[in-house]
């Protein structure tokens, strides 16, 4: 369920699989019939031609083991209540989304939750043709006690066979929380100056409110008992490599840039929201979301 | 009749000149010399609020200016303000320098460049310039005036009374800093935010019905501002969150200087707004932690211009 760069990657490399049958569903017609047409083509990282059925149309979705919502994290609600349908004999649905709250809301509609957080980027370029930027691995993780861990299992294989490393982990908030850190502490920033992410970093002012962000969203996975699988910090210095993402522009920037609205809500906006609900102060996310609300209010107005 | 010089003819600079042109004799200092020859060639047309034209001097060479002139006022951006008290070193010897920058320090500027009397002021009028010879008066609002330096409050009343004879609206006091740092608190505050959002000042501002929504962030950067004044031992004149209220109550949606600034590209006035409030939190031992996050998240948007 939404099959944009992210969703496609998972559509076309599952559709491989012999012992497994893809459908794709976007609200994109025009992408949805080059994909019936032509089959749903990623070249870059990865070359190839897969041919998952796909519809606009949830109706056609027949009943499925496994769901994978992929859309932007604004659009949850709309999709697994369009496609719910689909898994209410015993399906489970999982997430590879961006952000925090995403099994919240699908948890509504779908008994059968998986928690996800995955690596792999690309972009659509035309209908019927996705560019695979980078390759990365995924991890999943059951919701809660509805989804027991061997059929978290049964999807992590699925993905590891068609070329999509995956895990299946008892608890997998650790890389969620580690990616929704890096995310909330570097794309805002990025958004708000026009720098990129070397030059986010390159700059001492910046770069300690950078750690500023950082510090707020460990203490709140702290305060649930989350264990980061990684260090944020380590992380984003990494990136400022000159090899490795020195000039790119965050995501959230393009979004600005091209006046789309962004996920800070579920970034930024989550990690407070999971402050307050659990006693932690969030005084420099909280600021950060309020300003990137303002960027996209100003837009309603010229 | 009173000789004054008026440095800078932005729009402040503009509609000081061409209200006292109506009391005193006034000459202009512009950085282009095509500036000057339009002001002396066109005079300085007021609309809005006003409506006539200003006869007065104008020169781009500080060596022109009167040599007995009693009260210079330094209007120009708080960017131009260290050149422009350079140039005017060793000059108006018998003049009372008045600086009317945005923000704190813009005193300690021109003191190092010569020992005039100071005068400090601040201004709430607002104007929008139409070419170099024409200026629309826009907010009617005071300017107030204190003395700084060598000068006394009746230094400054008889400025405020100046330019109160010449069409606008002053007001003197004997410390200048309560109202300098109300408007301060509230220049940081607004001006930062809508530079980073580029929002207006407008209902945004004030919005707090939603925990995301701006007012709860501008009422915190307020109440550091506020919390650092206190340290530095200032009573406030006026509650800058009140300030920010009315103001988005006024119904009209203002641009803040330093929202054009990045709109355009150009050097902003975060350092003697922003930057001053966040060092002068640092001097207090005040925290002051999102004031700190908004100039460093301004400078680095200039420092974007590059990219």
């Amino acid at each position: 369920m939404g099959c944009g760069a992210v969703g496609s990657l998972f559509a076309a490399n599952l559709s491989l699989l012999e012992d497994v049958e893809v459908w794709a569903f976007d609200l994109n017609e025009l992408h949805m019939a080059a994909v019936n047409r032509d089959g749903l083509r990623l070249s870059g990282a990865g070359d190839v031609v897969g041919r998952p059925r796909a519809t606009s149309d949830p109706a056609a979705i027949p009943p499925c083991d496994f769901g994978i919502v992929a859309t932007k994290a604004m659009h949850t609600e709309a999709a697994i209540a369009a496609t719910a349908h689909a898994f209410a004999d015993g399906g489970f649905v999982a997430t590879v989304q961006n952000g925090l709250g995403n099994e919240e809301t699908i948890a509504g509609h779908a008994d059968r939750v998986i928690r996800g957080t995955t690596f792999p980027a690309g972009k659509l370029l035309e209908p019927g043709h996705v560019q695979w930027d980078v390759k990365g691995d995924t991890t999943f993780g059951p919701y809660d006690e509805r989804t027991p861990l061997a059929d978290v299992e049964r999807l992590a294989d699925a993905c590891t066979r068609a070329g999509m490393p995956a895990d299946a982990v008892e608890d997998a908030r650790g890389p969620q929380w580690r990616k929704v850190i890096f995310n909330a502490s570097t794309n805002p920033i990025g958004a708000l100056t026009g720098l990129t992410h070397g030059r986010v970093c390159e700059r001492p002012d910046l770069r300690a409110l950078v750690t500023g962000l950082v510090d707020e969203g460990k203490a709140v996975a702290a305060a649930q008992g989350i264990e980061l699988d990684a260090d944020p910090e380590e992380l984003i210095d990494h990136a400022a490599k000159p090899e490795v993402a020195y000039g790119h522009k965050a995501s959230m920037l393009q979004d600005v840039e091209a006046r789309r609205q962004t996920e800070v809500d579920y970034l930024n906006g989550g990690i407070v929201r999971f402050g307050a609900e659990h006693g932690v102060p969030t005084p420099l996310n909280a600021a950060i979301q309020a300003l990137v609300k303002g960027v996209e209010a100003s837009w309603m107005q010229s | 009749m009173t000789s004054v010089v008026v440095a800078g003819a932005g729009s402040i600079g503009s509609l000081l000149a061409a209200h006292l042109a109506q009391v005193a004799d006034v000459t202009v200092l512009t950085r282009r010399e095509e500036h000057a020859a339009a002001l002396r060639e066109q005079g300085l047309r007021v609309s809005g609020r006003g409506d006539f034209t200003a006869r007065l001097g104008a020169t781009a060479d500080p060596a022109a200016l009167p040599r007995d002139a009693e009260l210079a006022i330094l209007a120009c951006k708080s960017t131009g303000l260290d050149p422009l008290a350079a140039r005017l070193e060793g000059m108006l010897a018998a003049a009372t320098v008045m600086t009317i920058q945005n923000g704190l320090g813009a005193e300690e500027i021109v003191a190092a460049h010569g020992d005039w009397p100071l005068l400090s002021a601040v201004t709430f009028m607002s104007g929008t310039r139409h070419g170099d010879a024409h200026v629309e008066y826009v907010l009617d609002t005071a300017t107030w005036i204190g003395p700084y330096r060598g000068t006394t409050e009746a230094d400054a009343r008889r400025v405020a009374e100046l330019i109160e004879a010449g069409g606008l609206r002053a007001e003197a006091f004997p410390d200048l800093r309560p109202a300098q740092w109300s408007k301060l608190i509230f220049n940081a505050t607004v001006n930062g935010v809508a530079a980073l959002t580029g929002l207006p000042h407008d209902f945004h501002f004030a919005q707090t019905g939603e925990v995301s929504d701006l007012g709860h962030l501008v009422r915190g950067l307020v109440d550091e501002g506020k919390a650092v004044a206190a340290a530095a031992g200032v009573e406030l004149h006026d509650d800058p969150w009140e300030m920010n209220v009315l103001a988005t109550q006024r119904g009209h949606r203002h641009f803040p200087s330093m929202l054009e600034d990045v709109e355009a590209r150009r050097p902003t006035e975060v350092e003697l707004i922003n930057g001053a409030l966040v060092r002068e939190a640092g001097r207090c031992r005040v925290p002051a932690p999102l004031q700190t996050a908004l100039y460093r998240l301004v400078k680095a948007r200039e420092a974007s211009y590059s990219e």
